[in-house]
């Protein structure tokens, strides 16, 4: 019988973390991952946050498929398909090396982040998937089973980073099953341009990138995002909505991209490029109050398959790196210790998150999520005023500004009471101080 | 302020899109089930068929379900918005399925 120290599932962001942590460490590491190599499974925006993946792999930048730094961030409001109403944020202090964010492609990264964990000396099985957890008599999880022929491999301890469905935990009762109202749908489509076209489009020089964060009505009422990315020569273009939301209306989530793609904000920035990938999936935003919990007796959980997702912020890997990381780091040091992988002994995952910015962070957003779907109109009142209320004030026709600005007071006042507009801002106040 | 303006939701051909992708298809061994397709029939909203990214969920004419998972994303969406708990869902056989070139 094969038996190994830890048994990873999952070679996304928080796996690769963890396997790569436990390798270098040299306890015996095996892999399993579903896709025919790790990354054709998995998507992203994406940004890459280098914090994270340097407290892993210090000098990554030399060998990591990185797109571009981030040098300007844009936050756009949207209506469905006319106006947009923006904020643009270029430093030269953030644009400065080492650079704090990338852009990368994650079938490319994923792909360069198992070739680490290889070299570190974990063993990778790829094209597997596991399809449940194999327990003792007193519940304890002593390995997987996998859907090959003598498919049962047995571990000390069993990560689960097998992402944002998290099946194999919730099957095995280890968690509770998701509900729609904690979890996204993202559909994203990759377009491809010259570099050239690109750099001219956003105002770009050298490897300067630029990424836009998009909020408003283009979600249609739904509690959502959209996002569009700038790679070396593609641009990743995406939109997410609440699934709570999304299964109560009729628009598809290929007609919200479209429209996102169409809006005459977008358009010309996306005109002539070649679509070569459309892409979907889940994104679990319920935060601190939907954490499960995270470990027990041979098992821990981390990344998106625990919900560790600040959808304020839209980090997402990160937490799943840090969290693979910190799990990885406490199996290691009790191995030094000589204790066994018990839940009172594997406790110490969850004392080392609470100590780090990962609780902190996600406590400090925990009302955000409830807040949201309680109160749309904020991605849905505003926006659309804001465009109304700029084109106002900036159409020259005669009409005095004070008049103007009367009217636009006067459009707020229709869509919210005096009252209502107070609350909104002691609520938002609230939610994301 | 505005003239009211209507939205015209756009007509999307979904299946050009999945043409850009890569798949390895498990033919004959399809990894999304309806457990009881009679169920379907009591269903008015039918979400899977909105909100499934790859539109491999459509509604028949006579209130029945036709789902075909060739071109399926693997997000799982259809699993969580059904409220039936009508969906037989698990990841396709290792290796098979979509292969994202980007993701
Ligand atoms: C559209 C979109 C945009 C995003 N943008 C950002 C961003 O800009 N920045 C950011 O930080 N985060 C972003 N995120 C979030 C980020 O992608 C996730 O938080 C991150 O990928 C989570 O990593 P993970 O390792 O937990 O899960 P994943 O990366 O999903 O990895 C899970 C892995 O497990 C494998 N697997 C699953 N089940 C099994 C099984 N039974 N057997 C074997 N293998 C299995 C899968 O194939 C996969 O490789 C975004 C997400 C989406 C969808
Ligand atoms: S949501 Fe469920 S019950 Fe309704 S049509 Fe779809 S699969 Fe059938
Ligand atoms: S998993 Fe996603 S893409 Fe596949 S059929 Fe279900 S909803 Fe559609």
């Amino acid at each position: 019988m094969e038996k190994f120290d830890v048994i990873v599932v999952g070679a996304g962001a928080a796996g690769n973390a963890a396997s790569y942590t436990l390798a270098k460490a040299g306890l015996s590491v095996l892999q399993i991952e579903r896709g025919e190599s790790p990354g054709t499974k998995n998507v992203q925006g994406a940004i890459l946050y280098a914090d994270a993946l340097e407290k892993i792999i210090p000098d990554f930048r030399a060998s990591a498929p990185l797109e571009r730094h981030v040098a300007e961030q844009r936050m756009w409001l949207m209506d469905e398909d006319q106006a947009c109403t923006g904020m643009t944020y270029r430093d030269a202090r953030f644009s400065q090396e080492p650079y704090n964010r990338y852009t990368i492609i994650r079938a490319r990264f994923d792909r360069w982040f198992s070739d680490q964990v290889r070299a570190a000396g974990a063993l990778v099985v790829c094209e597997t998937t596991v399809t449940e957890l194999l327990r003792d008599a007193t519940g304890k999880v002593t390995g997987v089973r996998t859907e090959r022929e003598h498919g049962d491999i047995y571990a000390d301890c069993v990560v689960l980073a097998d992402g944002a469905n998290a099946l194999l935990g919730s099957r095995a009762g280890l968690r509770p099953e998701i509900k729609t109202a904690d979890m996204a749908l993202a559909v994203k489509e990759v377009l491809f341009l010259p570099k050239e076209t690109i750099d001219a489009r956003f105002n770009l020089n050298g490897n300067q990138g630029v990424v836009i964060e998009i909020a408003g009505n283009i979600t249609h009422g739904m509690v959502g995002t959209g996002f569009l990315y700038t790679n070396k020569d593609s641009i990743s273009v995406g939109i997410g909505c609440m699934l709570s939301d999304m299964k109560r209306q009729t628009l598809t989530p290929y007609q919200l991209l479209e429209g996102l793609k169409r809006h005459p904000t977008v358009r010309p920035l996306l005109d002539g490029a070649e679509m070569k990938e459309y892409s979907a999936h889940l994104i679990p935003e319920g935060g601190y109050k939907t954490l499960p919990k995270l470990y027990g007796d041979g098992w821990l959980i981390v990344g998106d398959s625990a919900g560790f997702v600040n959808a304020v912020h839209r980090e997402g890997s990160n937490l799943a790196m840090t969290t693979g990381r910190m799990a990885a780091e406490s199996l290691i040091a009790l191995r030094a210790a000589g204790k066994p992988f018990v839940a009172a002994q594997l406790a110490d995952y969850k004392r080392r998150l609470d100590d780090s910015f990962v609780m902190e962070d996600l406590k400090k957003y925990e009302d955000v999520p409830d807040f949201l779907s309680a109160q749309s109109h904020f991605l849905n009142v505003y926006p659309r005023f804001l465009g109304n209320a700029a084109k106002e004030f900036l159409t020259v026709d005669g009409v005095s500004k004070r008049a103007k600005q009367q009217k636009i007071m006067a459009e707020l006042r229709s869509k919210r009471s005096l009252l209502g507009l107070l609350g909104d801002a002691y609520r938002f106040w609230r939610a994301f101080r | 302020m505005n003239a009211v303006h209507e939205f015209v939701p756009p007509a999307v051909n979904v299946e050009e899109k999945l043409f850009q992708n890569r798949y390895r298809v498990d033919a004959g061994r399809p990894h999304i089930k309806v457990n009881n397709p009679a169920l379907c029939l009591t269903c008015a909203l039918k979400p899977c068929t909105v909100c499934c990214p790859a539109g491999c969920w459509r509604a028949e004419e006579g209130g029945g379900i036709d789902l075909v998972v060739d071109g399926c994303l693997e997000c799982g969406t259809c699993r969580l918005v059904c409220d039936a708990g009508n969906v037989d869902w698990n990841y396709p056989r290792g290796g098979f399925g979509v292969l994202f070139k980007f993701g």
